[in-house]
């Protein structure tokens, strides 16, 4: 079977556990619910040829439910296809199952998820923080958390505090617009006719 | 009876007389071995002062010691992390005396386009900075310049005083009486020489 006979025929092979399938521009991307995933990524790395997990991420989508995201970006080394794979997980439940002994790669992946977003992975080996250290309080990559950031103090360990926003070469419109409204931008230069 | 040097043949010409101060800064400003804090970009541009095109060498500076306890300058190259600093802070405090920092390019001095959770906004806020170098990376040129800097700033330095207040507390009055109108011993506030009959 080739690369593009498998996307094809892929919705029937997995059957009732996708719950969406997109094409776009030829990258193929499944919604699966989150209590299939490790059956879905057994069977896509066992059965499929998916030997390889490029990358796992996540996304915040502020305001919706459920409110985050999980992306797995997998490639097939024999057969040259990606396949993304994606579920959703409400805040209250914030984990998903860990896929780290299925592919080893995804350790590293899912510590730096959980850093960032604080989502947890079940049955992880070792959930610790991977980029912030142990006892930072908070997950700066959530859409609440301000940019400047915010002060926290773990003793002889680190400290962080806000960083002016004002004054420097960078300005943000403080405003409820989308994302690329409110991210920093160089200030214009003061010119006076 | 104050020393007479008498000539000697074997010794002339080798012999310079001058304040204690300006030999000690002399010495100390012409063998800055910094501590290379590498942290980020900055730090290529460091190792590319220290080879053999710009070669901080001829500033004395070309020995970079990884450890802290043979350093005279920290050169602070690149993004300081929140996660880093106190490390960098826990080595600066390993350096000994007297010792002197380089904030080098625009992160080190104050966050640079780092306006985030994870950066500090600038190696000043922990440890005292003596020279900021702008640029991002700023050339070795601009490096070595701030080094020159430095050497202008150790140069004025009341170092001998810094060093032994104590001492320098306790010889003033016995220099002051022996020769009231010669030595003049910077910092130290003597009482004028009332023994004088």
């Amino acid at each position: 079977m080739t690369g593009p006979e498998l996307l094809k025929s892929l919705s029937r092979l997995l059957g009732s556990k996708i719950q969406s399938r997109i094409e776009f521009r030829h990258e193929t991307t499944f919604t699966i619910q989150p209590e299939d995933l490790r059956e879905v990524a057994r069977f896509c790395r066992d059965e499929l040829s998916f030997d390889y997990l490029i990358d796992i991420s996540s996304v915040d989508n502020l305001g919706e439910e459920p409110r985050f995201e999980v992306v797995y970006e997998l490639y097939s080394m024999t057969l040259a296809i990606h396949l993304r794979i994606k579920l959703a997980v409400s805040e209250e439940v914030c984990a998903v199952n860990t896929v780290s002994d299925i592919w080893p790669t995804a350790d590293w992946h899912e510590r730096e998820i959980y850093d960032m977003m604080g989502i947890r992975f079940n049955n992880h080996p070792d959930l610790r923080r991977i980029l912030m250290w142990d006892g930072y309080p908070f997950f700066p990559l959530r859409k609440d958390f301000p940019l400047e950031g915010l002060p926290s103090e773990m003793p002889d360990v680190a400290f962080t505090s806000a960083a002016p926003m004002e004054g420097g070469p960078f300005v943000t419109q403080p405003s409820t617009a989308t994302a690329k409204d409110r991210e920093p931008r160089a200030r214009r230069p003061e010119v006076s006719l | 009876m104050p020393q007479v040097a008498a000539y000697d043949s074997k010794v002339e010409g080798n012999v310079v007389f001058t304040q204690l101060d300006a030999a000690m800064n002399w010495m100390r400003k012409n063998s800055l071995w910094p501590m290379p804090m590498g942290l980020a970009c900055c730090a290529i541009e460091l190792m590319a002062t220290a080879a053999s095109r710009y070669d901080i060498a001829r500033f004395g500076s070309e020995v970079m010691r990884f450890s802290p306890r043979q350093c005279d300058v920290m050169i602070v190259a690149g993004t300081v992390t929140y996660k880093m600093a106190l490390a960098v802070k826990r080595i600066w405090e390993q350096m000994p005396e007297p010792k002197w920092c380089i904030a080098m390019g625009a992160c080190a001095s104050s966050g640079g386009m780092y306006r985030s959770y994870a950066v500090l906004q600038g190696i000043d806020q922990l440890i005292p900075v003596d020279v900021y170098v702008s640029g991002c990376p700023p050339r070795p040129e601009a490096l070595l310049e701030g080094l020159m800097r430095l050497q202008k700033k150790i140069e004025g330095e009341q170092s001998f005083l810094a060093q032994k207040p104590q001492l320098v507390a306790e010889l003033a009055p016995e220099i002051q009486k022996r020769s009231p109108m010669r030595v003049h011993v910077r910092g130290v506030a003597t009482a004028p020489a009332s023994k004088a009959t």
